[in-house]
């Protein structure tokens, strides 16, 4: 990577909460805040940070399915609903499924790079509890390839998917472990909610998280080699943040110390009309990770937290494997060691991940980069970790689809 | 003739009441089923829904297209399979709207009687009234084309009886579905001596692939589910009629009502189920049971003055509860009638003057609905009523004395063989009432 580029950073996160089954407040049947609720909050949470809205250069929303779930489109438009200071500047609207997100903040740190905006207020979010689960799914579904996957798919698309690929995955290295890694993964992801109080799972209150999490897979009723636990629950939630330059950060009044520096990153493009080559393996997502630490100039090594992209225990557990943690295969006795849980090596997922935080698909990414920024720059309340010494670096790894969009980003703290 | 041959025209009587609807639903569901097994070559299947009131048949429609709907999403991993060669029908939503279209239009609604005599099935839900029955059933019998198999929803009335009133030759069984048979797991099913074995045969494939729990009761009226329910509602009378020596009528019957759903954990208190099932329904069923059943003393002298009130109880249309001895806010008891003043004496009134006398729950007490999904039940529920055993509270005694006389009604019916064993009245309570526990217990010796 061309390193006399200018610096990027990130600053001012804000995240809402995660609405949906699991929360107290949550009733499927109330009336309950829509779409330009999410954006709003998450918005003006940044701006509030950041002087307000006269000191933004630019917008950027991530979002994925508006469309069908809420009937909207347009959401660009939706960014000067903020704050009126944010009318006739420049929004655009970006789409990559559930890699939205990530792809909403590489085009914010372009727009810096290439020097037209020093201030972009980043936006992600998703409103998916206006349908059933059973209609939702057809509307996720097209995070596939319509035309080529969806009359032979499943009921609940993704899910099968994703059961497809954990079933591949027993026949290689077997069942009973991978499983129990499953429901270890689950139950680090909840307990990190139970921590953070905009996360959905955070009033979770089960007692034994693993046994659940065994619960055997129902294919009569959903799919073969994942239960319900296995998935991150369909969510409401908006999240916001500021990417700036430094000359940004200076016109904001922040200083570097509540800001992380942007210092690598890897964006990747699969074809959706090619199904993966080997299901066991998240190969783009592994392609991602590797640019964005080699444009980094970093190894696994350095890393002192990672957001990944856990859709299902076994996204996660493949996440593992394709950053090179472990070995194909080896990803279950990497998890079960406790590796990944926030006494681990490389915490993941602290502030919950997509199963215990909440997956609000399109702004899923933004999202990741917020709890990232609150780790690195100790504003994680409750779910704070001291990050393991020598290990300065965070990884957020956010994937659109059957692992087709990935964005790879790797941050420090910027002082 | 197989299984699928016979539910090619079948002929529903009272289609637009509380039980002929939910029968048509799940017929019709099974007919479209059998349909989309056989493909291209199915069959035309028809169903023939029969209502007197044109009102209540565009209720019924109402009320199929919304639970075949939310049936067809909660088995559209199956629908998806089933509908794989449809091209035109790709996502959820379309194979959902699909599945309610094709069962509907299984269902061919009417208010005229002759549609049922093209019918190989006539199934009868219509008022509990046994000459009206022997009237509709005589009637269709003697103008069907196709020699019918009758199957008759009556929860009281022998079998036998209609079989020779109707002359039907054994072509009758009794197939009694509880309220709201989409809901409820029990089918009670009743031979007729003469009932033809073919008939037997079909009924019981019908309930299994309807899903649902049977349990076969001898041919006695009322069966095995009235035959428990009405005697345990006389008693619950009889202890309320007691009390009110000491207390307002209006206090006893809260006060029987409370010790029957708080104090066995019941779904509901015994007036909030007579409400549920109907007075005038109720002192239907006594009438026919103690008509048949000389010195049996099925009667009661309140259930009569109530009704003679215009105090019904049942349901409204939208499945709401009607008044009758509770009056009723979103569903939950808000008064109890008191029949000399007509009118209803709030319940926060008296249980302000009757909750403290009657004495606590015991101390490990949770409600019914959580009781019923707990892991370990019944050991929660020996720890529970060992407590309620050594209490000497007016609550706890009432409620000892209740759950024994629950247990000897359910011993009586396997004595009389209403009930072949012990379990099958355990399972009518069960799977039809939604109880915790079944009546023959060790819980009150």
């Amino acid at each position: 990577m061309n390193n006399d580029r200018r610096k990027v950073f990130m600053t001012a996160g804000y995240q809402t909460v995660s609405m949906g089954s699991g929360r107290k407040e949550f009733h499927p049947k109330k009336p309950r805040p829509g779409l330009e609720d999410y954006i709003k909050e998450a918005g003006q949470g940044t701006l509030k940070q950041i002087g307000g809205g006269q000191n933004v250069d630019e917008g950027v929303i991530s979002n994925f399915m508006a469309a069908r779930f809420n009937r909207q489109g347009h959401l660009a438009a939706l960014i000067p609903s903020v704050d009126e200071t944010l009318r006739w500047k420049p929004c655009i609207r970006v789409e990559g499924a559930c890699g939205s997100g990530g792809l909403g903040l590489m085009t914010a740190v372009k727009s810096v790079l290439a020097g037209t905006a020093d201030v972009v207020l980043t936006i992600g979010v998703e409103v998916q509890n206006t349908v059933k689960a059973i209609y939702g799914a057809d509307y996720l579904a097209g995070a596939g390839w319509y035309k080529g996957e969806r009359k032979k798919g499943h009921v609940y698309f993704f899910p099968a998917l994703f059961s497809d690929r954990a079933g591949a995955t027993f026949e290689k290295f077997g069942r009973d472990k991978t499983r129990r890694a499953f429901a270890r993964w689950y139950r680090n992801a909840v307990e990190n909610a139970r921590l953070c109080e905009t996360a959905q799972e955070f009033h979770n209150t089960t007692a034994d998280l693993e046994a659940l999490g065994l619960t055997e897979p129902n294919p009569r009723n959903f799919v073969e080699h994942l239960n319900v636990f296995d998935c991150s629950k369909v969510s409401d939630a908006g999240a916001a943040i500021a990417v700036v330059s430094e000359k940004g950060l200076e016109r904001i009044g922040m200083s570097k110390s509540a800001a992380v520096e942007v210092v690598g990153w890897g964006q990747v493009e699969a074809d959706l009309t090619v199904p993966p080559e080997d299901p066991t393996r998240l190969e783009t997502t592994a392609r991602a990770v590797k640019k964005a630490l080699d444009s980094a100039g970093i190894a696994l090594k350095d890393l002192g937290t990672v957001e990944c992209h856990d859709c299902f225990t076994i996204s996660g557990l493949l996440s593992v494997e394709a950053m090179g943690l472990a070995k194909p295969g080896e990803g279950p006795d990497y998890i079960l060691d406790g590796q990944t849980s926030r006494q681990g090596t490389v915490p993941f997922n602290t502030s919950g991940g997509l199963i215990g935080w909440g997956h609000p698909t399109g702004g899923t990414g933004v999202r990741q980069a917020v709890t990232v920024w609150q780790q690195l720059t100790g504003k994680a309340g409750n779910w704070q970790i001291v990050l393991p010494s020598g290990r300065p670096y965070a990884l957020s790894i956010n994937m659109g689809g059957n692992d087709k969009t990935v964005v790879a980003i790797v941050y420090r703290r910027a002082d | 003739m197989n299984y699928a041959d016979r539910l090619e025209n079948v002929a529903v009587l009272g289609a637009a009441g509380k039980m002929g609807s939910g029968i048509v639903l799940l017929t019709a569901m099974e007919m479209a089923d059998l349909k989309l097994e056989a493909g291209a070559v199915a069959k035309d299947y028809v169903l023939q829904a029969i209502d007197v009131s044109p009102k209540g048949l565009s209720g019924l429609i109402q009320y199929l297209r919304d639970q075949v709907l939310r049936a067809a999403e909660k088995k559209a991993v199956g629908l998806r399979k089933a509908y794989e060669g449809r091209q035109d029908l790709v996502e959820n939503e379309d194979i959902v709207n699909q599945y309610v279209e094709d069962v509907l239009s299984v269902v061919r609604p009417t208010t005229k009687i002759e549609a049922a005599y093209d019918a190989g099935i006539v199934f009868e839900a219509v008022s509990e009234n046994p000459e009206l029955k022997v009237k509709l059933l005589s009637q269709i019998k003697a103008n069907n084309t196709k020699n019918a198999l009758f199957l008759t929803n009556t929860s009281s009335i022998p079998i036998s009886e209609l079989n020779d009133k109707v002359k039907l030759d054994g072509r009758i069984i009794g197939f009694h579905f509880y309220n709201p048979p989409a809901v409820q797991k029990l089918v009670e099913i009743i031979r007729a001596e003469a009932t033809v074995p073919d008939l037997a045969d079909f009924a019981t494939q019908f309930a299994k692939k309807l899903r649902k729990t049977v349990v076969p009761s001898h041919d006695v009226a009322g069966f095995i589910g009235n035959g428990h329910f009405m005697r345990d509602a006389l008693h619950g009378i009889a202890e309320a009629e007691k009390l009110a020596a000491d207390m307002t009528l209006a206090d006893a019957v809260y006060v029987v009502n409370k010790v029957s759903q708080d104090f066995l954990i019941r779904p509901m208190g015994i007036f909030q189920l007579i409400d549920y099932v109907g007075v005038d329904v109720c002192q239907y069923i006594l009438k026919v049971m103690n008509d048949r059943m000389p010195g049996a003393k099925l009667h009661s002298a309140l259930l009569d003055r109530v009704a003679a009130l215009g105090v019904l109880g049942g349901q409204f249309a939208d499945g709401s509860q009607k008044d009758g001895f509770l009056k009723y806010g979103k569903g939950r008891p808000t008064g109890v009638f008191n029949p000399d003043k007509k009118a209803y004496v709030p319940v926060a009134e008296i249980a302000a003057r009757r909750d403290e006398k009657l004495g606590p729950q015991p101390a490990q007490a949770k409600p019914w609905k959580q009781v019923i999904s707990l892991a370990d039940k019944a050991a929660f529920l020996d720890g529970y009523f060992n407590e309620l055993r050594e209490m000497t509270t007016p609550g706890a005694e009432l409620a000892r004395t209740y759950g024994r006389r629950s247990k000897d009604i359910g011993l009586g019916l396997v004595k009389d063989r209403v009930a072949a064993r012990d379990e099958d009245v355990n399972t009518v309570l069960l799977t039809g009432f939604y109880h915790a526990y079944g009546p023959i217990n060790h819980y009150f010796d």
